[in-house]
């Protein structure tokens, strides 16, 4: 997605807020849901990334959105992730965040950065 | 656009193999019509195809050596001498010796890079403190500042205008050694011989293409201080037979119209790893290799060097002890750098008189013009038209067969696709692709059974 993104010539702030985005969300996915898909659409005007998984889903997205709260398993942690940091970066670098979760189906993280 | 680049073709020479094309980092090469062309808009200069070449057709152009017996006298010649040019010869020789031999061969003074670059690791060391009391201070987050990436070596920050623009804030915002040394040098010729600071002609002996690119589009700059770039291998004969007729070591100190030796700390630049050292950071990280420095800048980019503060980026092997126009191979030359080293460390205990204290002297000074971003990744201009043409090559890159050979002239086949997008190429410069065509043809021809 970067490549592509720099090759129609995205602003590079907003090629860079995208990837980490992006990237934090695959993380996320990775580390609680042992992967995922991700679709990726590009607009004239923006990209809308969506993670999708089949993973545990999310009991309480308001805690899993505070910095610091993390439910990621110490082998995530000793690789220097699970810092329960994923999801406040996501809406850090992004303009619009929606989580779509079910406990025991999946989760679905819709994002947005406007070029 | 003229003449940008060092890095440049002998036509006669090319016999339009792909080993150049395919070990361009930025894919600025194509064989068309069977021979090399070098996109001047993507090329950084980084010499991967002068070391690739077998058959010797790429070359660094630089400028001739002069003749300094019969030059007009009232327009003195200065040598800059960068820091791998020592290790380029072993002992006996000696940092003295190998500037007395550079008075011996001509030039009327000589001035060694290694004072500019003491003074780019003294500023460095100011960036670096004053950047961490603005994190420390919650003004701006560790990673919007940090890493600080060095821009010594013009190849990177060519690199990072085109293919890593974000991270253009997080070059060091100043001059290379070789221009503060220039500058310095351009002062101090001036006042001795009491004339104009344009009335003097400076030269660099060079270890790398990029340094004559730089001099003639220069970053941050509009005009470089160095008037001419002369290639290390074309110098070094001359070094080595003036070293030879003088083959005891005198102190270069005592020699009239030298300025004194820099100190250890801009010696140690030679050497990969060697500017991060100096600075008073132990979070550092130095990458050499032109491959290696561009996954690097992905990390960056991305945000995932966590707790670094300070990236060392060389594109040569070992440095630039490892440029292409150097003589002695980088392992040989860094294991006798580690003498020059030792030496200069040694000297300065001993006698600290003897070496001018350069790091007084504020020589660092920042970019005048601020680095703009180079565009030639860009499909089109127009955001539109450049997702269309996006598309288009996805479409072709499907049809093509994924071999990566080269045969089409371009390195991938991704690049192929990118060139008929552009109108510079057609799918059947694809031999597989062709084929198939011929194949075809040959196939309607049988069924017309004439």
């Amino acid at each position: 997605m970067k490549k592509m993104l720099t090759r129609i010539g995205v602003r590079p702030e907003s090629i860079k807020r995208a990837a980490i985005a992006m990237y934090e969300a695959e993380i996320n996915a990775v580390i609680h849901a042992r992967g995922g898909k991700a679709i990726v659409m590009i607009l004239p005007d923006s990209v809308r990334i969506e993670i999708v998984d089949q993973g545990p889903g999310i009991p309480d997205v308001d805690l899993a959105m505070k910095e610091g709260y993390s439910t990621a398993p110490d082998t995530a942690r000793e690789m220097g992730f699970g810092a329960g940091m994923g999801l406040p970066n996501i809406k850090k670098h992004s303009d619009e965040m929606k989580i779509d979760t079910e406990v025991g189906k999946g989760t679905t993280v819709t994002i947005i950065v406007r070029f | 656009m003229g003449k940008l680049h060092s890095v440049s073709l002998n036509r006669d020479r090319c016999m339009g193999c792909t080993n150049c094309i395919k070990g361009c980092p930025t894919e600025a090469i194509r064989v068309r019509d069977g021979k090399a062309c070098i996109d001047e808009n993507r090329c950084i200069d980084c010499g991967e195809c002068i070391r690739i070449c077998p058959h010797h057709a790429k070359s660094a152009q630089c400028d001739p050596f002069p003749d300094l017996t019969s030059r007009n006298a009232s327009k003195p010649a200065a040598v800059l001498l960068p820091p791998s040019l020592y290790a380029q010869f072993g002992p006996p020789a000696t940092r003295s010796m190998i500037i007395r031999s550079m008075y011996a061969i001509g030039f009327d003074f000589v001035y060694e890079v290694a004072i500019g670059a003491e003074a780019c690791s003294l500023r460095t060391r100011e960036i670096i403190a004053e950047k961490r009391a603005l994190v420390q201070s919650g003004g701006s987050d560790f990673s919007s500042v940090f890493p600080l990436i060095s821009s010594a070596c013009p190849v990177v920050v060519r690199l990072i205008q085109m293919k890593y623009k974000a991270l253009i804030p997080h070059l060091i915002p100043f001059d290379s050694p070789m221009e503060i040394t220039a500058g310095f040098a351009r002062k101090d010729i001036a006042s001795k011989l009491a004339i104009s600071p344009d009335a003097i002609d400076i030269y660099f002996l060079s270890p790398c293409p990029s340094k004559r690119t730089v001099t003639i589009n220069p970053l941050g700059q509009n005009k470089s201080e160095v008037n001419f770039v002369l290639a290390l291998h074309d110098v070094y004969p001359l070094i080595l037979s003036a070293l030879e007729k003088e083959q005891k070591d005198t102190d270069a100190a005592t020699l009239h119209a030298f300025v004194g030796l820099a100190g250890s700390e801009g010696v140690q630049w030679a050497c990969a790893g060697g500017e991060a050292s100096t600075l008073d950071t132990e979070k550092y990280m130095a990458v050499d290799g032109i491959h290696n420095v561009i996954s690097i800048l992905d990390e960056i980019e991305n945000e995932r060097l966590k707790d670094i503060e300070f990236v060392e980026p060389s594109c040569c092997f070992g440095g630039c002890i490892g440029g292409p126009l150097t003589v002695t191979n980088p392992f040989s030359a860094k294991a006798r750098m580690r003498g020059f080293i030792k030496a200069a460390i040694d000297d300065e205990e001993r006698s600290p008189d003897k070496f001018l204290r350069f790091r007084h002297l504020q020589l660092a000074s920042s970019w005048k013009i601020p680095l703009e971003a180079n565009n030639s990744m860009q499909l089109d201009a127009d955001i539109n038209t450049a997702m269309d043409k996006y598309e288009q090559m996805e479409r072709i890159l499907e049809t093509l067969p994924g071999l990566d050979c080269g045969a089409c002239g371009a390195p991938t086949c991704a690049a192929l696709a990118e060139d008929i997008v552009q109108g510079n190429a057609l799918e059947t410069d694809c031999i597989i692709k062709l084929k198939e065509h011929i194949r075809k043809v040959a196939q309607d021809i049988n069924l017309l059974d004439l």
